[in-house]
Parts: C-alpha cells; structure tokens; sequence
C-alpha cells in the first residue's frame, strides 16, 4: 500500500476524538511498549482542550483501566444503559390502555408521566371520577394490570421501574370481585385503591 | 522447651494467632514441627500452586478452616485471560480423601464449579461456612447443593462472584430444619430469588446477623425481612428503590427504629436521593457505609445522610460525593479509619468528581484513618505532601489518578515527591498502589524509606531498569509485586533472583522483560514458577517463531514447591 492509500484510508477511519486531532495509535497487541508509551504522554501534554478530551477517552480503552474490579465496572455498565434506557424512553411516552369494570368506554394513560404508585393512583381517581357512586372511604376497587406474560397483577409490588416496563394495560377491579379472587393477605390492599 | 509435654506445648502453640508465627514455631525443629501442624486449625494458602493440596492436607489433618486464593490480583481487572486457572476443585477433592472435619472453606479469584460446591456439600458433615470472594465458575445449582446439604450452615458469604443464574430455586433448597444461619450474602446474584422462601428462611434464623440482599428484593419484601430479623448487625439492601410517599417508605422508616443493633450497610443498588432519609435513625450506630454501588446520587443529598453518621469508622462512596461532600465527611467522622472513593463515570469527560482537596479534607479532619484507595481526576505533589504530614499512621494508601501518567497539574512535575512524603512519613505502609506521572526516582524513595511494604502496585511509571531495582533491593518485606506498562526489562527482572523466593508472587506486563530474561530466571531459580501468558495466538505454534529478544507479554513469576502446574491452559508456558 503506498503513502497516499494509507493517508485516504486515514482520513476515512472512524475514531473519537475532534477533526484535526491526532491520537497516538493504540495497538491491543503491543510491539514495542516504550515507544507506545512515550507518544501517550506526548499526546496528554497538547495544549488543545480537545485533545484533552480525546485523550482522556482513549484512556479508557487501555485495558484494564481504571483498576476496577470486573464486578464493579459491570454494574457501573448496568446503571448506565438503565439510566439511557430511561432518557430515552422519557420522549416517547408509554401509553396503556385502562379499563374500569361498569364503565362504558376506555381511557389510555402515560405511564411516563406518573413518577410512582401514589402519583398513578391519584390520576386513575381523578380520571375515572365521574363513573364511581360514591368515593369514601371503603372504596372498594383494585387496580390490576396485565403484564408482558399475559398475567393479571396487582399494582404495586414491585419498583415503579420494573412496573411501568411490564404493563402493558390496566384494569381497575370492582371491589367485591377482587375480594373473592385474592386471598386473605391480600385483603387489605383491595379495600383501597394500592 | 523439648521437655515439656507435647500438650504444653500445643497449649502455647494456641496463642500464636498468626499464620506467619505458626509458620515460623514449625520451623524450629522436627518436635515442634509436629506438635504444630497436628494443631493447627487454620490454614491459609495464599497462591493455590505454591503446594499442592494433598501436601497441605497431609501435614495438616486436623485442619477445620481452610483458605485459598488463585488468581494474581490483576485479574480483578481482566488482564488474566478467563481460562489461566485457579481451580478449587483439586482442593476439595484432597480435603474431601483426609479432612473431612473442615468446617469452613475461603477461596479468593478461584474458579469453583457446581460439581465442587456439590462434593463439599455431601462429603463434610460439619460444614459451617463458605466464602467465596471473586470467584467464578459456578451456579445457582451449585449454591442449591449447598442449602440442601449442609446441615447447620452458618455461613453463606458471596462477595462480587459470577455466578450463572439457573433459577431462583436455590432458596427453596435451605430445608425447614435449617435454622442456624448467622450470615447469608448473596448480594451479587443477578436472579430474582423467591421473596416469600426468603422471608420464611430469615424467620426461622434466629441467629442472623448479616444479610446482603441482592438488586431484585423489592423494599417491600425488605420492610418484611426487616420486621422479622430486628437484631441485624449487618444489612445489604437490595434495591432500595422506593418514593418517599410511598407507604412502602414510611414502613422502612418504621423498621430502621426499630434495628438497634444495625452497625454495617450497603447494597442500595436502584436508591434514589430522597429514600436515604429513611436511614436516618440508623445512621448514628453506623460504623462501616457501603454506598459505592449506589447509582449516582447528588452531593447534598449523600451530605445531608453523612451529617447524620459521626460514629462511621469504614466509608466507601461514589465520587459525586465531590470534595464538598468529603469535608463535611472530614469534619464529621471523626473515628474514620477506612476511605474508598470510586469513579461514578469511568468513561465520561469528568463530570463532578473529586480532586485533591477532598483528600487533603479527609486527612486533616480525620486522625485515625489508616486506609484509602481514592480515585479521581488529578493530584499535587503538594497535596500528597500535606497528607503525608497529617496521616503517618497509614498502612494502605492506593491512589488511582484516572488518567495514567498524567503529572501535578500545577507545577507539571512528576509525583515523585509527593508519594515520597507519604512512604517517608508512614513508616507502617503495609500496601500502596502508584499512579500519575512517576520517574524512577519515586522508586528510590520506596526503596529507601517503605521498609514495611508488603504489597506494591505499579502502572505506567519508571523510566528504567533502576525504578524496579531500587524497589527489590530496598523493600525487605516485599511479599507481592505487580507491575503493568512499565520501561522495566531483563536488567530489572535478573538484577536480585533470590528476592522471588522471598515473596509471593511478581506480575508483570506490557514492560519489556524479554523470552531470553525469563529464560534466565527459569535457569537460575528452579524454585520459582516462570509463567508466560500469551494470549496472541497458540502459544504452542508460535513457541518456535520465538526468540529470546522477543518482549512477553504477561509474565507470573511465583515461588512454588510444588512444580510447574500440570493445569496449564495453551497459552501459558512454564518456562
């Protein structure tokens, strides 16, 4: 391969850092370690903050590096792709369907912009105000909703997170029915709404 | 003393705590070599290929704790390749044929597998405890064996493993008539596990006193747990993820009161800032805090906790603790004696973390803390400098500065003085750990002054044979050596051979010690295993492309009596 193949080769390879910055090559298989060595410290010391960056992110390619146990690091790789999961999913929005027992048509809610169960409950309540007889205390009814294998599930046993990315409808259960269908200890959560 | 009935001498054998004195009495003479080993209870291996096991359980046959370690520390960090070695098998098979009195089994970086967990479930009857700290190799079948076995277990302790997930089953397996359980830690199983088998099995544990939960127990399940195991000492959370409006929150809150005797926490692993406060009736009982698998949590809210927990002595945490947050921890731990302060964003371009100054905080504020590993973005030789004068009394001391050779960005100097203050000042530095721009004059500093230096890590420093030099002639209790991407060759590597006798182990890799130096070392030293790991291809074939100037890639030096291992995988070649 001659010089003017290897510098368009050059310019059409993908790596991180600015245009126009240069990076030391960083072979996994090493030749010479003293000479790789010296042209890291030679590409720190370069003035331009976006080598700096650059650098910095080579850096964490190095294998092994930060000394962190494997552990450790996959945990850190586990909370990040959650965390993204996450700010991704916010523009979206994650519409289900909820039904009421007695009620006449469905509604669809967005599970995104309910932070947790409290929030969740207070919006069905106000949703499907306009359906219930009276509304105090002993208000019979359970929210239940369908999860990813097709079970029907009480809201509110697991963390928020797991919840809203399992269920996939709602249905809001007249008390009498719940009562009859769940067990004693399952009692006092069906006397309220969660 | 060879008058003395062999019972006497047993009975002043037992005040000998140590391993090394233990060691050291046996060697007096063939009486007291006797006595000892037919006495000792407890043994630790520190290199599973230093002996071989059988020679172990035959000199030690009353042996009732048994401990091992395997893999060289640098494969916490993936520079071992998955299949080099450390397999526990071999050793519960021998304890298996001549001690089946153990009781208890620590292994450390080795692999186990299901049908090693199985035999040491059927075949000792007074199993009461295992640990297994960063091991792989095994399952939640494996773990099933011991629940279903073990009669009167009393320790279940899994500390940062692999373990396959075969199912949640495994919890099931603790029968009805297992009550004994003092510790159970299975904090690092990615499963879910059967909430209600759980609760039942800590219902029945009268006797528990640490649990570590893993990230699937839900707090609703922990607010159960809680309610039934009050007299906890030490608690791994779960989850922990839970809204401070949820009743669910309020119950914890309620649960924490009551947990008088809670002394140690961790786990945390999906917390968010606001349910931290459910920890605040703990908090001033609180000696060791373990939130470094916290995901990130701000600095004012990781402050508002700490506020709370003056009586801390053990602190691990994320680097958003930022340097506020570690002087608020300097000003109110008092009785701190352990810091480890880990990167939250390892890949990131430095979002909030922690510089100098929180260290220079912690080490004025906090006279009796002895034990660091601290990561973060830059120090100073200045600051090293002032932490030195404010701590002498540290015995480990790692600083991971997370951009290698990067110098004091104030004066643009290498750290060579700075981590010379510190092995000058701390005359009882038992472990240190290098990082930053380093020449081979901070190596000087450690020859000269660590004189009580044990274990030594090194990483992109030096600039000649002389760095690693002055370390082997100067460092008289050097046990341990490792060393990555540093200008050390064949000069260093043959300079003092009869130090690797003396010590455990040398690790070196990515430096510049040559096929024809290990070769050398191999041939003057029969003692030592010289092992070359080269993972670029099949070692086999390419052992004739090898000259003596080709640089290794990875060499584990060890001294060993018992041989080069017959358990070699390809790539690795005991010279």
């Amino acid at each position: 391969m001659n010089t003017t193949d290897l510098d368009n080769l050059k310019a059409t390879e993908l790596r991180l850092g600015l245009p126009g910055t240069d990076e030391p090559e960083k072979p996994t298989s090493r030749p010479t370690s003293k000479r790789s060595l010296e042209e890291d410290r030679q590409a720190e010391r370069k003035p331009s903050d976006g080598s700096q960056e650059s650098t910095r992110v080579t850096k964490a390619q190095v294998v092994g590096w930060p000394p962190i146990r494997s552990h450790r690091r996959n945990s850190f790789q586990a909370m990040k792709t959650e965390a993204a999961e996450a700010a991704a999913g916010g523009g979206a929005g994650l519409f289900v369907k909820v039904s009421m027992d007695g009620a006449p048509y469905l509604r669809k809610i967005d599970l995104k912009v309910y932070k947790g169960y409290k929030e969740l409950r207070e919006g069905l309540e106000d949703m499907f105000k306009c359906f219930e007889g009276c509304k105090g205390s002993g208000s019979e009814y359970a929210i239940t909703y369908e999860d990813k294998d097709g079970d029907l599930m009480l809201v509110g046993d697991v963390p928020w997170e797991m919840f809203t990315s399992s269920c996939k409808k709602l249905r809001i259960i007249k008390g009498s029915e719940s009562i009859r269908g769940l067990g004693s200890g399952h009692q006092q959560k069906t006397c309220k709404f969660i | 003393m060879t008058y003395f009935p062999e019972e006497v001498v047993e009975h002043i054998f037992d005040f000998l705590g140590s391993h090394r004195d233990r060691n050291t009495v046996s060697t007096v003479c063939k009486a007291w070599y006797q006595v000892e080993r037919l006495s000792r209870q407890h043994v630790f291996v520190g290199n599973c290929y230093a002996i071989r096991p059988e020679r172990v359980m035959a000199r030690f046959p009353r042996m009732k704790s048994l401990s091992v370690k395997g893999k060289p520390h640098f494969a916490d960090f993936n520079l071992v390749p998955y299949d080099w070695g450390g397999y526990a098998l071999p050793w519960i098979e021998a304890a298996a044929r001549c001690c089946t009195g153990l009781e208890e089994l620590r292994l450390k970086r080795m692999v186990v597998s299901d049908d090693g967990l199985e035999l040491l479930a059927r075949f000792f009857p007074n199993f009461k405890s295992l640990v297994l700290v960063s091991c792989d190799g095994f399952s939640t079948d494996g773990l099933a064996s011991i629940a279903t076995y073990c009669r009167g277990l009393r320790e279940l302790d899994l500390q940062e493993n692999e373990v396959d997930d075969h199912g949640c089953q495994w919890l099931n397996c603790f029968p009805d008539s297992c009550t004994s359980l003092v510790s159970l830690n299975f904090a690092c199983l990615k499963g879910e596990v059967n909430a209600g088998a759980l609760e039942r099995l800590i219902a029945r544990s009268p006797n528990l006193r640490s649990l570590k939960l893993n990230r699937a127990i839900s707090v609703e399940s922990l607010n159960k747990i809680l309610s039934r195991a009050p007299h906890l000492v030490d608690l791994g959370t779960g989850s922990f993820a839970v809204d401070d409006r949820a009743e669910a929150y309020h119950r914890l809150m309620n649960c924490f009161t009551k947990c008088k005797t809670l002394r140690c926490m961790s786990g945390f692993g999906e917390a968010s800032p606001c349910c931290l406060k459910a920890l605040y009736p703990v908090c001033i009982n609180l000696i060791v805090l373990n939130l470094s698998y916290a995901p990130a949590i701000p600095s004012d809210d990781l402050i508002k906790l700490i506020c709370h927990c003056s009586n801390l002595q053990k602190l691990w945490v994320l680097d958003c603790i930022g340097d506020k947050g570690l002087a608020v921890v300097a000003s109110t731990c008092k009785e701190l004696q352990e810091l480890r302060v880990f990167p939250s964003d390892i890949y990131g371009a430095g979002t909030t973390s922690v510089t100098e100054e929180g260290l220079v905080a912690v080490s004025s504020g906090c006279p009796k803390l002895n034990s660091v590993l601290y990561f973060c973005y830059q120090m100073t030789n200045s600051a090293l400098i002032t932490v030195a004068k404010n701590c002498p009394h540290f015995i480990r001391f790692r600083l991971c500065i997370l951009d290698p050779g990067k110098p004091d960005p104030l004066t643009n100097q290498p750290l060579d003085e700075g981590f010379g203050a510190i092995v000058r000042s701390c005359k009882n530095l038992r472990r240190l750990s290098l990082s930053g721009l380093l020449t081979d004059q901070v190596f000087l500093f450690i020859g000269l002054y660590a004189k009580c230096l044990e274990m030594l890590s090194i990483a992109f420093a030096g600039n000649s044979d002389k760095g690693m030099i002055y370390v082997l002639d100067g460092c008289k209790n050097l046990r341990k050596l490792e060393i990555r991407d540093c200008p050390f060759g064949d000069g260093a590597l043959l300079k003092n051979v009869e130090k690797y006798e003396a010590m455990r182990s040398l690790w070196m890799s990515s430096c510049e010690a040559t096929l024809g130096g290990c070769k050398a070392l191999a041939a003057k030293m029969p003692r030592l295993n010289v092992e070359i790991i080269n993972e670029s291809g099949n070692l086999v074939e390419s052992k004739e492309n090898l000259s003596d100037v080709n640089k290794m890639e990875k060499i584990y030096v060890y001294r060993s009596v018992a041989g080069p291992r017959n358990d070699a995988p390809e790539f690795v070649w005991t010279l």
